[in-house]
């Protein structure tokens, strides 16, 4: 049990800052409750996805610069694509919106492998090349989302045998995001490829030498990416109910909730809950500053404040228990 | 082993000891297609307005090869540039054009000192430090922006004369950049402190242990790194002539593939300015090139994308030592 804690202080330390933080906003404004936690969960969907795609690629040793600019690639198809379309058709438009993101991180990582520059040079390059797609499928923000897709994001989910009131209480994006990440990330987790993300991430040489095929987990790392960030697009889309073509703050955010998230840049150590309760940690903190009647700006400053201490805090620990 | 190397390998050793002979053939490539494309276009005016507009962009690459010399970054440049640029212009009405450059080179110089504290002291990941700070100082400057948007904008003449005048059909801006880059370069080749850079990025654990103090080379690069991106910003409002909030954000990006594609490594210990200038007037070529071919917008980022890409993946093979 207390090597449990101690193997997971991080997380559980942002767990309960978010804790905490969440009755700070309950006394802040005591009619928050589960419509605030609704939105709360809306707005932070994207950025979590975005920030779990960025965790994979940091973890295996990599970082990935494109990601905002693949959800808007995502955003944009997936709304052209269901733009007046039926509910059949637009559970095919999603297929191939995540589809297209695999394409995506598959592209971003062949390059990366067969051109051997660095991962930071080669997802710069193609920030760009994801941008201008997104600007040729849809010059200005446009398209449409089929009806179920935007109920998916909102509202609270309605379990049999529990009573509403409870439900109303387990906002739909928490569970999408639950289910996506559960779906998604823990068979890879438990796979042979999670263990080899973790071993090229460590030490890409021992990895090599131990058989693991570098290259290939590599790829692998930011396919899963372009997966996320398709995901994300698909909830901006879903969110909004319109396509996006500029890509949106993602890039920062997700970074920064990553590194917060304990995930170490570098690669090799960290998880996934980490930076998702990293993600709502900072949504929570901008909520509440909206909710003080902060002006957004000063918002802007305190969070990335917050944002900067925590990450020259958590790398201070870091440098210590090296040296310990 | 006693065959004779073919052209083609002795072409590629040739390219890998001169690293800056491919960079300027490419350039001059460049040129010679786009000449063929328009051949109205190649005149003197036209070669003085490309090295004006390189300029800004060569001066910001400045910052991205010193602290990528580390193995670092510095991608709070773009808002450094912009914020000293706007500060400048805003506070110039109100006390008179010096003090409105001392205090906006200030600014800078805080943000760098931010930053290096960050880096050196708290031993944070560069990328991340210089864009939390990058965030956090636009937030500074919208809250800022608030409370002189009453006073008007002042450009003063002389920064309007470095921007865009020419004397001799050589654009002005060369009077700051001429010496700019010789001091540069001669500081990363004769300097101790450019040896230093090398040293900390070649291997960073030897050289704290033959004695450097890395926190303070550190701290010294990000400050120095941060200095010249506002004078570079200064430079830029003159030649912009207006006051904008995100008057510099769009060269943040290029500024890295300036110096990437100039052939500096982005882990550290190789590199030089020399080549990111040429990198730099690469890029801008380029620019103009994909404005002409007058395809949409989206196009054109793609093309550039890829090109830089397709520049550092080449300049890598041909300077790799086998």
């Amino acid at each position: 049990m207390r090597r449990w804690i101690e193997a997971n202080a991080w997380t559980l330390g942002l767990a309960v800052l978010l804790a905490v933080l969440l009755l700070a906003t309950k006394v802040i404004q005591p009619g928050f409750g589960a419509t605030g936690l609704d939105s709360l969960a809306r707005a932070a969907l994207p950025f979590a996805l975005a920030t779990v795609g960025m965790a994979v690629v940091v973890i295996a040793g990599g970082i990935d610069l494109s990601v905002a600019a693949m959800m808007a690639v995502a955003s944009v198809t997936g709304a052209v694509l269901m733009a007046g379309a039926g509910d059949g058709q637009a559970l095919l438009a999603v297929i191939a919106v995540l589809a297209l993101g695999i394409a995506m991180g598959t592209v971003n990582g062949v390059l990366i492998v067969v051109t051997r520059v660095p991962d930071i040079v080669v997802t710069l390059a193609m920030l760009f090349v994801w941008q201008g797609v997104a600007l040729l499928i849809l010059n200005a923000p446009g398209g449409g989302a089929a009806p179920w897709l935007r109920a998916m994001s909102a509202g609270g989910v309605a379990l049999p045998g529990l009573p509403q009131g409870l439900t109303d209480w387990l906002p739909r994006g928490v569970v999408f995001l639950a289910v996506v990440t559960a779906l998604i990330w823990v068979p890879i987790r438990r796979s042979k490829l999670g263990l080899r993300l973790y071993a090229i991430g460590s030490d890409p040489l021992a990895a090599f030498r131990s058989g693991v095929p570098v290259g290939q987990t590599r790829i692998a790392a930011y396919a899963i990416c372009g997966l996320f960030a398709a995901l994300g697009g698909l909830s901006v889309t879903m969110s909004t109910g319109i396509g996006e073509p500029i890509p949106g703050p993602y890039l920062l955010a997700s970074v920064a909730a990553v590194v917060l998230g304990g995930v170490v840049l570098g690669g090799g150590r960290g998880g996934i809950l980490g930076p998702i309760l990293a993600v709502f940690i900072l949504r929570t903190v901008r909520m509440d500053l909206t909710m003080l009647s902060v002006d957004p700006n000063v918002a802007a400053i305190i969070e990335g404040t917050i944002m900067v201490a925590v990450v020259m805090f958590g790398a201070i620990l870091a440098t210590r228990g090296r040296k310990a | 082993m006693t065959e004779a190397p073919s052209a083609l390998t002795r072409l590629g050793r040739l390219m890998a000891d001169n690293p800056l002979l491919p960079l300027t053939l490419l350039l001059f490539l460049l040129i010679g297609v786009l000449a063929v494309m328009n051949p109205a276009i190649l005149s003197l005016f036209w070669a003085g307005n490309t090295i004006k507009i390189a300029i800004p962009l060569a001066m910001l690459a400045a910052c991205q090869t010193l602290t990528m010399l580390t193995g670092g970054i510095d991608l709070s440049v773009g808002t450094v540039a912009t914020i000293t640029a706007f500060m400048t212009a805003t506070l110039a009405p109100l006390t008179g054009v010096p003090p409105a450059i001392a205090v906006a080179l200030a600014c800078a110089v805080l943000v760098g000192l931010v930053n290096g504290f960050g880096v050196a002291i708290c031993r944070v990941h560069p990328l991340i430090m210089t864009l939390g700070t990058a965030l956090i100082a636009t937030g500074c400057l919208l809250v800022y922006q608030r409370y002189v948007i009453a006073t008007g904008v002042l450009i003063p003449d002389f920064l309007i004369w470095l921007g865009t005048g020419r004397s001799l059909g050589l654009p002005n801006s060369l009077a700051l950049f001429v010496p700019f880059a010789i001091l540069i370069i001669w500081a990363q080749r004769r300097s101790g402190f450019g040896r230093l850079l090398y040293a900390i990025g070649a291997n960073e654990e030897a050289a704290r242990l033959s004695g450097v103090r890395v926190w303070q080379v550190h701290l010294t690069l990000y400050t120095l790194s941060s200095l010249i991106a506002g004078v570079t910003g200064m430079l830029y409002l003159g030649q912009i002539k207006t006051a904008s909030l995100s008057l510099a954000l769009p060269l943040d990006l290029p500024s890295v593939a300036a110096a990437v594609i100039g052939g500096t490594s982005i882990f550290g210990g190789r590199g030089g300015y020399g080549g990111t200038i040429l990198g730099a007037l690469i890029l801008t070529v380029l620019t103009t090139m994909l404005t002409l071919l007058q395809i949409p917008e989206g196009g054109r980022r793609i093309l550039f994308g890829l090109i830089i890409l397709a520049v550092t993946a080449l300049f890598i093979r041909l300077t790799e030592r086998s």
